[in-house]
């Protein structure tokens, strides 16, 4: 009997000593956490997309309460740099909302393969191979890094190219970062077109191999009315603080690779509700 | 000192009696922890760390404590006590007076608390008869093996994410599967350690 009580004497013995130890060290080396970048990093998303410049979003919140700006956040949009602001006691300053645009249409109708690709589903990896197994090396490669890597499910390929649902788009940025072909851009989510191509090949040479590829004919350049539209390196581009939402680069395109829809996404579909 | 027999005991921790995949202590982690490459050799790291930190505290008690009160039979629950405390302490010191490293481990000290990994080379260290000094080195040893482990292991994984394995194969069974290959390939040591000093 006396030598269970012994044991359990000692045991709790030890224990006691382990605790006051560590009772005593909490006491000593309390650190003192900085209440503002605790509250800043609350009211941040916490997608750590990197879309702000910054490593993920307590590197935005530290880089806040140094000064940084308050309207760095794109998924978060206005609500979050309204919160930011108020926390930080400044003026509240207007995020520009992106939206991801995807600058092919090469589907399986209007492209073509050059070689029957079998190896991991990744486009990174199919790249590798002669620059992809589409016809078209500069065009959607169609097995999906972007889907993957999209944290709001926005993205799906659909007849071998990938198409983005602005529905739930929130402007991260990351499929862009991660398509091997460079094809997704982020353009400002207050505009209505977009050139759905991104071949520089010359014209007969991009009408060979893709049925809607641009083809560098220059219509819309002649026919847009702010010069924002231009084609340069036979592959028309969209200068956004030049165009006014017109249309009509989409109405005169021969290929339809200019196109005119209202791909707004999440944050501005909520903001005009 | 036995210079020679500190390096067969380190080599023989390392690579014949690795924790992890010979042994088969540390699965948790081992399988847990191995998807990235940078998070497996933090992981591997803090292990290290808490080894040496733990057996530098249990020997101690066990052959100043423990052995003359008779209760060498309390060995386990000491111990777990005395680990998950040293941990806590560590974390705490860490915190305040090395923040870049806390970031860098802090998450996965709270992990390794109860890492049968840690417990268990602790109290291999008694049964073999270690004195303080080898017990120290089969520590290292055996977290040096244990990040071995976990570094080998992530970049299987990295290769069998990217596989194209059977849909019910897929995720944590192939990567038993490797793991059991791995750690085949690792009785290949066996011999090699006993023969290399003979």
């Amino acid at each position: 009997m006396t030598d269970i009580l012994f044991a359990v004497l000692i045991v709790t013995g030890i224990g006691l000593v382990c605790g006051i130890i560590l009772a005593i060290v909490s006491v000593f080396t309390k650190v003192e956490v900085d209440e503002t970048v605790e509250k800043l990093r609350a009211c941040l998303p916490g997608a750590n997309c990197g879309a702000c410049g910054y490593t993920g979003c307590d590197g935005y919140a530290s880089a806040l309460k140094n000064g940084a700006k308050t309207n760095l956040c794109v998924p978060g949009a206005d609500a979050v740099a309204k919160e930011i602001a108020d926390i930080l006691g400044v003026e509240a300053e207007d995020v520009v909302e992106q939206v991801a645009i995807v600058r092919c249409n090469g589907t399986c109708e209007a492209t073509g393969k050059k070689y029957e690709y079998q190896g991991i589903t990744s486009c990174a990896a199919v790249k590798t191979l002669y620059g992809g197994s589409g016809s078209c090396v500069y065009g959607c490669l169609g097995y999906g890094d972007c889907v993957n890597v999209c944290p709001q499910g926005a993205i799906s390929t659909e007849n071998g190219v990938a198409v983005i649902n602005p529905d739930k788009c929130t402007g991260c940025g990351l499929c862009s970062k991660t398509c091997p072909n460079k094809i997704i851009e982020m353009i400002p989510d207050v505009h209505r077109v977009a050139v759905r191509c991104s071949n520089k090949q010359k014209g007969a040479e991009t009408r060979k191999i893709c049925k809607n590829g641009c083809i560098g004919c220059k219509k819309c350049e002649l026919n847009c009315p702010t010069k924002a539209i231009k084609v340069t390196n036979n592959l028309a581009s969209v200068n956004y603080d030049l165009c006014i939402k017109c249309g009509k680069c989409a109405e005169v395109c021969p290929v339809h690779c200019v196109d005119w829809a209202d791909f707004s996404g999440y944050h501005r579909q909520n903001e005009e509700n | 000192m036995d210079f020679k027999g500190l390096i067969v005991i380190l080599l023989t921790s390392v690579f014949v009696n690795n924790y992890v995949l010979s042994k088969f202590l540390g699965i948790c982690p081992f399988l847990g922890v191995s998807k990235k490459l940078d998070q497996a050799t933090g992981m591997g790291l803090s292990v290290i760390f808490v080894m040496l930190m733990a057996t530098a505290a249990t020997w101690p008690i066990q052959y100043y404590v423990l052995e003359p009160l008779n209760l060498g039979y309390m060995q386990t629950i000491v111990f777990i006590l005395v680990i998950a405390a040293l941990v806590q302490l560590v974390e705490m010191i860490l915190k305040k007076y090395i923040p870049g490293l806390h970031a860098s481990l802090g998450v996965y000290l709270p992990l390794i608390t109860t890492n049968c990994a840690v417990l268990g080379v602790t109290i291999n260290n008694i049964t073999d008869g270690y004195n303080f000094v080898e017990s120290m080195v089969s520590s290292l040893g055996c977290g040096l093996g244990f990040l071995l482990a976990m570094v080998l292991f992530s970049g299987v994984r990295q290769r069998t994410e990217n596989c194209d394995a059977p849909k019910c194969m897929k995720g944590l069974p192939i990567t038993l599967i490797a793991a059991a290959i791995v750690s085949l390939s690792f009785f290949g040591f066996a011999g090699v350690i006993d023969n290399l000093f003979a």
